[in-house]
């Protein structure tokens, strides 16, 4: 660390902590990470909770407000009975992507502890969720807790209308097609909560409409046989095939009532505003971790905070990026924490003081000198697949020793594709990029036909990667689910890749 | 710029909604539980928390997902420390397994079956479930009355908190008066006094023997004040409590069962639940309850709560033993002066011939007048309970403790099938002290 002549008195000592102390703590992280390292942020909402709330927050996916489902009952009741058991603790903090973006830190926390959750959370974060492209298109970020009430509301007055039983079975199944309801090839218009309202509205009115008795008395046209061609023009008018489920059951399913495919759409929309997050784990952690890291190493340098803190923050910082070895118990594959730090670390290391290999390797940002610019132009314009594909150099993957296996059913051995050698650097960083890719790690499965003016049968295909098949239990169950949301007969074919 | 809000003081309890929901989509088999643990557990720990699994197939949560076999997989993982490219490495045996296929159980936790604590409201409500109480009953079982401070005058010793300021300055002030402390006013008086003499004395205007005197006063009066403290631990007084129970007293419950060998599982099911609920209301009104289980056939002994339930026994049924072996029991332990009897007793009718005479005479005669309750219960089969429809008629038993019934207010008795029938026995114990239990 260089000494900077510039020495102040530290901000706190010891581990209480109070609203004053947070507050200076809070302008001194927002220096650094405003002035110097030039982050770009929302508005910060930071609230202290108790640890009841911080369950209650867990339970229904981190976010403020929810519509009721018992499935958040479960979760709750789980994350109660293993926080009481002590076999887990519960995070420091949660974060909002939402304008002003929210931060939760629990009031357990001690002062250091604080301080490392504004500087992770409120700036990290929130810098990420504010920039990167995913969430710049697929996220409105000043309206999703106005979106989420109106949703809770909303679905509240359903089960007042029509029973909670009824609204909970819808639910169910919404939830069960949640992850296979995202958009992940085109961008939706994203329709603001009052064009979403009057969009409710004229559906309510068209139900009303479509049941007037009048209307049953006109003559119908005749259908003409169904033809190939016929099939291709139904095919074509419906935008087969569909990845999207949950879309395609609400605009097309011959048995929903309005308010039912509203519900749908919620949890769609729920679905999409969720995506991001899980297509940027490596990355969200990985900027939040390297600017908390530098943030503090900066504060403690100009003596803002004192030995003592820091010592209490490395702890915690360790803890948290630390990378288990595949065959300890601790091991759950990679620590996306360890993997994003480690390589924005490494991004920093190569711009200021490149090797060779590096410059091989790296030639755009080999001594580029500005790292920062390079760091939030991939903060802004990568996802974790690109991310690796583009910033993973041999210095991380032999630091981690990471090594590809690969695993054919056909098989009975593992085979050890790669090692982090001159040979394998490109393998194994293709393989983990893949690995990290969302859209190849979900299940791909799409509508490809449907005959509404026949015997309505739904068809759905998976497409198989690499010959992977669904789970036949949770199958099944799911498309028990679909079935009563469709009203007829639901069949899903495997096929291979093509 | 942040903004900070502390939201530590929100209501809790949010999720409260989404539990009960969750509670009423597994209420089958958490009711199933419940009705178990009712029947392992001690009559007096019923009303506890209880953990309750269920299995987890009604509550997964479904969704397409990869199966973790079959197919070709790559992963990459970390800390390698000897493997080379080309390395095989041979499968465990029985999977896939190795150092991936973490696609997870269905509802992505690895169990199945899924653990959780019932409160002890949640706990009681389903106990209640079948026994078809009224509400207002249900609300005041749930109702835990304990004992309550009450004002017990002053003591010397307490916490701050306790002080009781009037008291202990009211001491104060009568011992700075019997011991002459002198006031502030008077030493400020002459403190005054002696700086307006100083000058003059000084000036030679006044008297000096005057000063030395006044300042002698001063002194003597200072080191008095400084002997006699403005507040003496002496006078310290704190505002004592004692837990007051309610109506305080101690009640003994008795359970008389027969358990000769027609009383089955299912009998002595309902028997406890029987024997359950009666403990409970008495918990409403009594801080301390003594249990004392008596069983009989030819003979009866008193036994633990263990051997009452469980154990099985064979012979004839002489019910007037239990009868006698309780009125010894009381005699030997439990002095009517000090004791509130409660007494349940339950059968299933039958009785040696010419015994129910004896039992109705020594009830009404020795046990009704020590008893404050006694509730009798006779448990029919399910498919005679059509045919006794009739409170008249009955075996001897039934007939005779009708008898005993139409003299003493205090006893009840009723024909139980199933649990629902249970309540009416004590609908009585809550008419007569009704006001009772609607204050509680």
């Amino acid at each position: 660390m260089s000494e900077r002549p510039l020495k102040t008195a530290p901000i706190f000592e010891g581990a209480e902590w109070d609203f004053d102390t947070i507050r200076r703590a809070y302008d001194a992280i927002e220096q650094v990470a405003l002035d110097d390292l030039g982050l770009d942020i929302y508005t910060n909402q930071i609230e202290i909770i108790s640890s009841q709330q911080m369950l209650d927050a867990y339970s229904s996916n981190g976010m403020p407000l929810m519509y009721r489902h018992w499935s958040f009952g479960k979760h709750f009741m789980r994350d109660e009975q293993l926080y009481r058991k002590g076999a887990r603790g519960l995070a420091y903090e949660i974060v909002i992507n939402s304008d002003p973006c929210i931060s939760y830190c629990m009031e357990d926390n001690t002062m250091a502890l604080q301080a490392l959750v504004i500087a992770h959370a409120a700036f990290g974060h929130n810098h990420f969720f504010k920039n990167n492209h995913l969430f710049r298109q697929w996220t409105d970020a000043p309206g999703i807790l106005d979106y989420l009430d109106y949703a809770r509301g909303f679905i509240a007055r359903c089960e007042e209308r029509h029973g909670e039983r009824e609204v909970e079975q819808l639910l169910d199944t919404a939830h069960s097609l949640m992850q296979t309801s995202v958009f992940r090839h085109r961008r939706p218009p994203s329709p603001s909560l009052r064009a979403e309202r009057e969009r409710e509205r004229e559906r309510q009115l068209d139900a009303e409409r479509s049941a007037h008795y009048l209307w049953d008395a006109f003559e119908r046209d005749r259908t003409p046989a169904p033809t190939d061609e016929a099939a291709q023009e139904r095919k074509r008018a419906m935008d087969l095939p569909e990845e999207n489920l949950l879309y395609f059951l609400e605009r097309h399913s011959p048995v929903l009532q309005p308010w039912q495919r509203e519900i749908l759409r919620i949890v769609r929309n729920i679905a999409q505003y969720f995506y991001p997050q899980r297509q940027t784990k490596v990355m969200n952690e990985g900027c939040a971790c390297f600017v908390h890291y530098y943030i503090m190493t900066r504060l403690h340098e100009t003596g803002q905070l004192s030995d003592g803190a820091m010592l209490e923050i490395l702890h915690n910082h360790t803890n948290v990026v630390s990378q288990p070895d595949f065959d300890d118990p601790r091991a759950v594959g990679i620590n996306p924490y360890a993997l994003g730090f480690a390589m924005m670390q490494d991004i920093k290391r190569v711009c200021e003081a490149p090797t060779d290999e590096d410059r091989e390797w790296f030639p755009d940002i080999a001594g580029a000198r500005d790292w920062r610019g390079v760091l939030k132009d991939a903060w802004a314009n990568f996802r974790d697949e690109s991310f690796v594909q583009q910033f993973l150099g041999p210095e991380v993957m032999r630091r981690f020793r990471l090594f590809a296996l690969s695993d054919d059913a056909a098989d009975p051995f593992h085979t050890i594709t790669a090692i982090h050698d001159e040979r394998g650097y490109r393998e194994v960083r293709d393989t983990l990029a893949r690995s990290l890719d969302v859209s190849v790690s979900d299940p791909d499965i799409q509508v490809v036909d449907v005959d509404l003016l026949g015997d309505r049968r739904l068809k759905l295909r998976h497409i198989q990667r690499d010959g992977v098949p669904l789970d036949p239990d949770t199958r099944d169950a799911t498309l028990a689910n679909l079935r009563r949301c469709w009203g007829y007969d639901v069949v899903l074919s495997e096929a291979p890749e093509t | 710029m942040g903004h900070f809000i502390d939201r530590r003081l929100n209501p809790k309890g949010k999720s409260l909604g989404n539990r009960r929901r969750f509670i009423g989509r597994v209420r089958a088999s958490v009711k199933k539980s419940v009705d178990e643990s009712v029947r392992r557990r001690d009559i007096a720990d019923v009303d506890q928390g209880e953990k309750v699994s269920v299995p987890a197939e009604g509550i997964s949560e479904p969704s397409f997902r990869h199966s973790s076999k079959g197919g070709k997989r790559q992963v990459v993982l970390s800390g390698n420390r000897s493997f080379r490219a080309g390395d095989r490495i041979q499968k465990p045996p029985g999977g896939a397994g190795g150092g991936q296929g973490r696609e997870g159980a269905p509802d992505g936790v690895g169990e199945d079956e899924f653990l959780f604590v019932l409160s002890r409201d949640e706990f009681l409500d389903l106990f209640f479930e079948d026994l078809e109480l009224p509400d207002l009953i249900k609300l005041s079982l749930k109702e835990i009355t304990a004992a309550r401070p009450q004002r017990m005058g002053y003591t010397v010793a307490g916490t701050p908190a306790n002080l009781s300021v009037e008291r202990t300055m009211r001491n104060a002030i009568g011992r700075r008066i019997a011991l002459r402390r002198p006031k502030t006013d008077e030493m400020r008086a002459l403190e005054q006094r002696i700086a307006e003499l100083e000058p003059q004395v000084r000036a030679g205007e006044a008297d000096p023997a005057e000063l030395s005197a006044l300042r002698d006063d001063l002194d003597l009066l200072r080191r008095r004040q400084r002997r006699i403290p403005f507040v003496d631990p002496l006078d310290v007084r704190y505002r004592h409590f004692e837990m007051h129970p309610e109506p305080a007293t101690n009640a003994v419950m008795f359970c008389l069962m027969d358990v000769s060998a027609s009383m089955g599982e299912r009998e002595k099911d309902l028997a406890k639940r029987f024997f359950v609920l009666l403990h409970l209301f008495l918990k409403q009104r009594y801080d301390k309850i003594e249990l004392v289980f008596i069983r009989h056939t030819q003979v009866a002994s008193e036994v633990d709560e263990e051997t009452f339930f469980h154990s099985r026994e064979s012979g004839g049924t002489v019910v007037s033993s239990a009868l006698t072996e309780m009125k010894t029991v009381i005699d030997a332990r439990y002095p009517p002066s000090e004791w509130n009897i409660y007494a349940a007793q339950a059968s299933d009718g039958e009785n040696y011939r010419g015994d129910s005479a004896t039992c109705a005479a020594l009830l009404s005669d020795e046990l009704m007048r020590l008893c404050q309750y006694f509730a009798y219960i006779e448990i029919l089969e399910e498919n005679e309970a059509g045919l006794m429809q009739s409170e008249a008629n009955g075996m001897e038993l039934w007939r005779a403790y009708r008898g005993v019934a139409a003299q003493w207010p205090n006893f009840a008795m009723k024909r139980i099938a199933s649990p629902g029938d249970i309540y009416p026995v004590f609908r009585e114990l809550f008419v007569r002290k009704g006001g009772q239990v609607a204050d509680v």
